[in-house]
This record gives structure tokens, C-alpha cells and sequence, in this order.
């Protein structure tokens, strides 16, 4: 008996470890359940990750676009309409009307990590015969920087875009067969064109891009494009990317600008997310539930066998409190126990994952890691399961009638 | 009942006390019909009569184990009608303790740790002069070399004083046996009752002993005779 441990706890651990048996079991029982509800979160939390972060890699958070040109019916004094039927308007590339002040309160704003203003617009790569359409983005690479990891996606020579450099995607670079050091001649649409040398290969994870995007400079971008002084969008990167469409709806409303988030962007690929997380806390759920069933039978089970020990403990003065008490701690201790093993096998099962589930080149497919947090999550949610479990046998033993108890 | 010279707060004292049960089927049968009795300080007394005389459910309702429908009941000059469970729960482990036919330790617990549970329902943790007090306790029944003892490791006499140690834990004013020597063999009964008698004189510890053997009830000081739930004799042994 531990001199700073109260009744309740004392009974508690003694009456668990007199079931040896039993309490193993439903421990055991109570660790496969938690390491499944972990395993599940962590590769759950690892593969969204992964796959968020190939989706955003080569994406702006939010992309804030000049509003759209809209065609309107002209009406007279009278109130009657001339030309009621209206064409949809094309949409030709132009600036954000005073971007600097934008970008400048933007910048303020909190939850935004980063703002980076973006000229950018369609164009040829030409290198001798070969002909490429491409997008060609004027960028500040400090700023950029912050919205699109560029820097550490550089596969060959460098990031740098000063007047008359280009950094070019690896795809485009197979295509017209050149490296860094070679010469690029670009034509936007209009007839403009201008020789870049390329100064770095990117590799965004993504081929399409690889092969279509071209970073030049700004300033290069838009006297290409005939955007002098002017950007065709501002590109921000956040905090809390979940926080997109409900920032994006607020800078629309705010500036009058267009501003699409990425969720909106990848609505598709945000909802497969969404429904991915609602299919595992269904699952998480259930597992959890089943553990609590588990944990509240053996306890029932255990109250019966231990009536008459419950019933001599009333008799030597124990309160319904105290029983109460000791069953519940029952309950929290299985549960901690279990979970503390669950862990533990979730941690074996993903160390397992992460040894055979490999991409076609062997190296690991994405990585996962056990967080502490989510270990210290389940610990604390399997003790409060187990003792809300261990309501319902710790009310029965409460309620046992010593003289019928001791009877036995 | 004889009416004895009362000391000014018996320890214990019904008047009046009814018990009924209620069937299954809705029936109540009165199981005792108004019990009027009183223990003084140090007094030592057999309870005896025929199964179904309603012995068991009398000392249930003295070890404040069970409420009596009529009647009040006091304990050590303190009144229990009007207190709540857990008050009931407290003042038992405070003023009774008990002694059971079947000895009734917790297996889960050493003899030493057993003999310490009355103290530490009562006051939460342990501590040493719980501890010292337990082993002064079993020392007194003879028994300091089974301390570390499990129950099951224990033959039923020694069990038995385990149980009257545990009982004594407390100072209880009042000891209620249930057939305390009723499962061990004569020589060992022997033993037994003369422990409880010595704690009595020791102590002044008042007991109320439910017995089926009348040579056990003639070496009390008293007899307490119930038959179909009343009294019908109560005086010194004949």
C-alpha cells in the first residue's frame, strides 16, 4: 500500500490486479482498439498532408484576380432597356486597379503568411524549330517565395530571374532540349518577344506544370505581356490554409476583387478530404465505442464477482461514494493502460508501414510520424471513455444492498 | 425483557423496532415485532433461537447494516433515524465491528492490510500508525508472523482472528459476530470465543453474539432469546 495513495485507488489497483486475467484481457482488448483509432489518424493525417502539400505546391493559398469585365444592358432615363440581350464579355489580361495598396493591406492582414504580386499571362518558348505554348509568371522571388516554395524545388542551377534570366520547369527543359546556361527566346501573343537565359530547372511534382510554367522577372513579365507597372494577380499565402474560402469571401467583399481560394480551386480534391475524414471518424468512432462496451462488461462482470468484497466494505464504513469511486478509477486506469499499449502498437504498425509500403523506386511512399500530442489525445480520451464507461457497473456496485451483498 | 439496572447511554438501544419484508408477490410479513433491548458498556451477550426467528435481520438492523420500518434505534447514545447513508456508513465504521461466520477478509489483501481497512475507509490514506496499530492487533490474536499473509494462505481459525482484529480496528464500542466459530472446529472455536472474551475485558468492548451452539451462549454473561421475532427470554445463563 502506497502511503500517498487515497482508498479508492488502492482498492482500485488491487481488485484490477487480482483479475489478472481479466484486466489483461480487457486491456489488451482496449490497446488493439486505441493503436487502430491512432494508426488510422496518423496515416490518415500523414496521407492528407502529403497530398495537400503536392496540391499546394505549386498553387497560391488564395489568388486574388482583378473583378471580371461585365457587359451591362443600356437603359435610358425611361427605365426601359435598348439592348436587352447582353453578350457575355471576353476577358482580356489586365491589372488590379492600385495593387501596391492592396498588396500593402493584404500585408497587414492577419492570417496571411505571404503576398506576392504575379504578372502573368500566355506565351511561346521558341529554341530553334521546337515551338512550346507556355504561361510565362513575373514574379519578386523573395515574395514568391513565400507563397510557392520555389527555392527548395530547384532541381538544376538556381533561382534567379534579374532582367533577361528565366527559370523553367524540367519538362519544358527535356522538350526544347535545353539546360541552364542555354539560350530562350520568348513571344507573347501580341508579337513581343525577348531572349532569356536560363538560370535553374524547377521540379513542382507536377508534369504539367513542369512543363508549362516559366518565372521571369516582374518587370520582364510585364513589359512582355503590356502590363507595364501593373500585376495580374496578387498571390497570398496563409496560415491556416483551411481558413481559404471563408478569407477569400472576405477579401471579395471587402475590395471588390475576385479571390479564389484553393478549396474552391480544388473542390473536387477538397471534398474526396473531407469525405476521407468523415469515413475515418465514423470509423474512430466505433472503434471507440466497442472499446467503451468492452471496458463496461468486464467491469459489470467484476462487480458481480466482488459483490460480497463490496458488501464487507460498506460494512467496515465504505460509502456508496467511495465504491463509486473505485470502479470508476477502474475504468480510467484499464482505459490509460490501454491506451498506452495501443500507442505503442500503433508506433509498431506504422514503423511496419513505413518499411513496405514504398513507391515503385523504394523510396517510402510519404512519411508519418506518431506526434506526441496525438499519443497524449488518445491517452486522455481512452481514460475519460473508461471511465464513462465504468458509470454504469460503478452505480450498480454504489447501489449493492450490504446485507444482501455479504449474503452473497 | 428484563429490566436491568441501565447505565445513563447504553451502548446500544432499541425500542420498539419493526421489520417487515415484502414479497415477490406483495406481501409484507413482519419479520420482528417491536424489539425492545439494551447493551450496557462491556456487556457480553449471546443472541440465539431458531433458524427464521429473525436473528440475522435484527443484527442487521443493529449493525445499522438495514433501517427498521418502526421503532428507533441508538447507538453508543446516538440517535440513527434521521441520518442518511452515508452518516449511517460512517457511524458504522466508527462504533461497530463486525465478525462474520465466514471470516469474509478480502482476498485481495494481505491479513495486515485487511486488519488496516476500517482505518483507512475512515480516513483515506495510510499512514504508519495505521500500519502499527494493524500489526498491534494481530500481534494481540497471535498472529504477527502471518502479517504478509494472504487470506487464501491462512487455515479458517487464523482467518477468523484476522476477522476479530479487523473488527477491533476501530475501538468500535459495540462487536456484532455472526456465528463467529459456527465453520471451525471445537478445539478452535475454543480459541476463538476465548479471544473475543479477552478483547471484552480488555476493553470494555461490548458484544452481541448470534450463536447456534448453547454451550458457546452459556458461557456469556447474557442470553438474548428471539423465537418468531420477539423476545421471549432474556437474562444470565441459567
Amino acid at each position: 500500500m502506497h502511503p500517498w495513495l487515497p482508498f479508492e485507488w488502492i482498492a482500485a489497483i488491487r481488485f484490477l490486479r487480482e483479475g489478472r486475467m481479466q484486466s489483461l484481457l480487457i486491456i489488451v482488448g482496449v490497446g488493439v482498439g486505441v493503436s487502430v483509432i491512432v494508426f488510422m489518424s496518423a496515416l490518415l493525417s500523414g496521407l492528407q498532408a502529403n497530398l495537400l502539400a503536392r496540391t499546394l505546391a505549386s498553387q497560391a493559398h488564395i489568388v486574388v484576380l482583378p473583378p471580371e469585365d461585365v457587359a451591362r444592358p443600356l437603359r435610358p432615363e425611361d427605365g426601359s432597356l435598348l439592348g436587352p440581350l447582353v453578350q457575355k464579355q471576353a476577358q482580356r489580361l489586365r491589372s488590379i486597379d492600385q495593387w501596391q495598396r492592396i498588396r500593402a493591406h493584404f500585408s497587414a492582414m492577419p492570417g496571411i503568411a505571404g503576398v506576392s504580386p504575379v504578372a502573368s499571362g500566355p506565351a511561346f518558348a521558341v529554341r530553334g524549330d521546337a515551338n512550346k505554348s507556355i504561361s510565362l509568371i513575373g514574379i519578386e522571388p523573395e515574395h514568391y517565395v513565400k507563397v510557392i516554395d520555389l527555392a527548395s524545388r530547384i532541381a538544376d542551377g538556381r533561382l534567379r530571374v534579374n532582367a533577361g534570366e528565366a527559370v523553367i520547369g524540367i519538362e519544358l527543359a527535356k522538350d526544347l532540349g535545353a539546360g541552364v546556361g542555354d539560350k530562350l527566346r520568348i513571344g507573347a501573343a501580341d508579337g513581343a518577344t525577348d531572349t532569356f537565359l536560363i538560370t535553374g530547372l524547377f521540379d513542382l511534382g507536377s508534369k504539367s506544370v513542369n512543363a508549362r510554367n516559366v518565372y521571369v522577372s516582374l518587370r520582364s513579365a510585364q513589359s512582355l505581356l503590356d502590363l507595364v507597372g501593373g500585376v495580374s494577380s496578387l498571390d497570398l499565402a496563409l496560415h491556416d490554409i483551411y481558413a481559404a474560402e471563408t478569407l477569400a469571401q472576405r477579401i471579395a467583399a471587402e475590395t471588390g476583387l475576385q479571390a479564389d481560394s484553393w478549396i474552391r480551386t480544388n473542390a473536387q480534391f477538397f471534398t474526396a478530404l473531407s469525405s476521407q475524414s468523415v469515413s475515418s471518424n465514423v470509423i474512430r468512432f466505433s472503434v471507440g465505442l466497442s472499446v467503451a462496451f468492452g471496458i463496461a462488461s468486464v467491469l459489470v462482470v467484476s462487480v458481480v464477482q466482488r459483490s460480497r468484497e463490496i458488501g464487507i466494505l460498506r460494512a467496515m464504513g465504505a460509502t456508496r461514494g467511495q465504491m463509486l469511486r473505485t470502479f470508476l478509477l477502474q475504468g480510467g486506469v484499464v482505459g490509460l493502460l490501454g491506451s498506452l499499449l495501443g500507442s505503442a502498437l500503433a508506433w509498431l504498425f506504422l514503423s511496419l508501414w513505413q518499411l513496405f509500403a514504398r513507391n515503385p523506386d523504394g523510396t517510402p511512399m510519404f512519411m508519418i510520424s506518431v506526434e506526441p500530442a496525438l499519443i497524449g489525445i488518445a491517452a486522455g480520451g481512452a481514460t475519460v471513455v473508461g471511465i464513462l464507461a465504468a458509470l454504469i457497473p460503478a452505480r450498480r456496485a454504489a447501489a449493492l444492498d450490504p446485507v444482501v451483498a455479504i449474503r452473497g | 425483557m428484563a429490566e436491568t439496572v441501565a447505565p445513563p447511554c447504553p451502548v446500544l438501544a432499541l425500542e420498539g423496532v419493526r421489520k417487515t419484508y415484502r414479497s415477490d408477490a406483495g406481501i409484507e410479513t413482519e419479520v420482528l415485532h417491536g424489539i425492545d433491548l439494551r447493551l450496557a458498556r462491556g456487556e457480553f451477550a449471546a443472541l440465539i433461537g431458531p433458524s427464521g426467528s429473525g436473528k440475522s435481520t435484527l443484527l442487521n438492523l443493529i449493525g445499522l447494516l438495514d433501517r427498521p420500518r418502526a421503532g428507533s434505534l441508538s447507538l453508543d447514545g446516538q440517535a440513527t433515524a434521521g441520518l442518511d447513508d452515508d452518516a449511517l456508513a460512517r457511524l458504522r465504521g466508527q462504533r461497530i465491528g463486525f465478525v462474520f461466520q465466514f471470516h469474509h477478509l478480502i482476498p485481495a489483501f494481505s491479513a495486515l492490510e485487511n486488519v488496516m481497512m476500517p482505518m483507512l475507509i475512515e480516513r483515506g490514506r495510510p499512514d504508519a500508525a495505521m500500519r502499527e496499530r494493524a500489526a498491534g492487533l494481530l500481534e494481540q490474536v497471535g498472529l504477527s508472523a502471518q502479517c504478509d499473509s494472504r487470506p487464501g494462505q491462512l487455515s479458517g481459525g487464523q482467518q477468523q482472528r484476522v476477522a476479530i482484529a479487523r473488527a477491533l480496528a476501530m475501538r468500535p464500542a459495540l462487536v456484532l459476530a455472526d456465528e463467529p466459530t459456527g465453520n471451525l472446529d471445537t478445539r478452535t472455536a475454543d480459541g476463538i470465543f476465548a479471544l473475543l472474551r479477552e478483547v471484552n475485558l480488555a476493553f470494555a468492548t461490548s458484544f452481541l453474539i448470534v450463536t447456534h451452539d448453547p454451550r458457546l451462549a452459556a458461557r456469556c454473561d447474557r442470553i438474548v432469546e428471539l423465537v418468531d421475532g420477539s423476545i421471549v427470554a432474556d437474562g444470565p445463563p441459567a
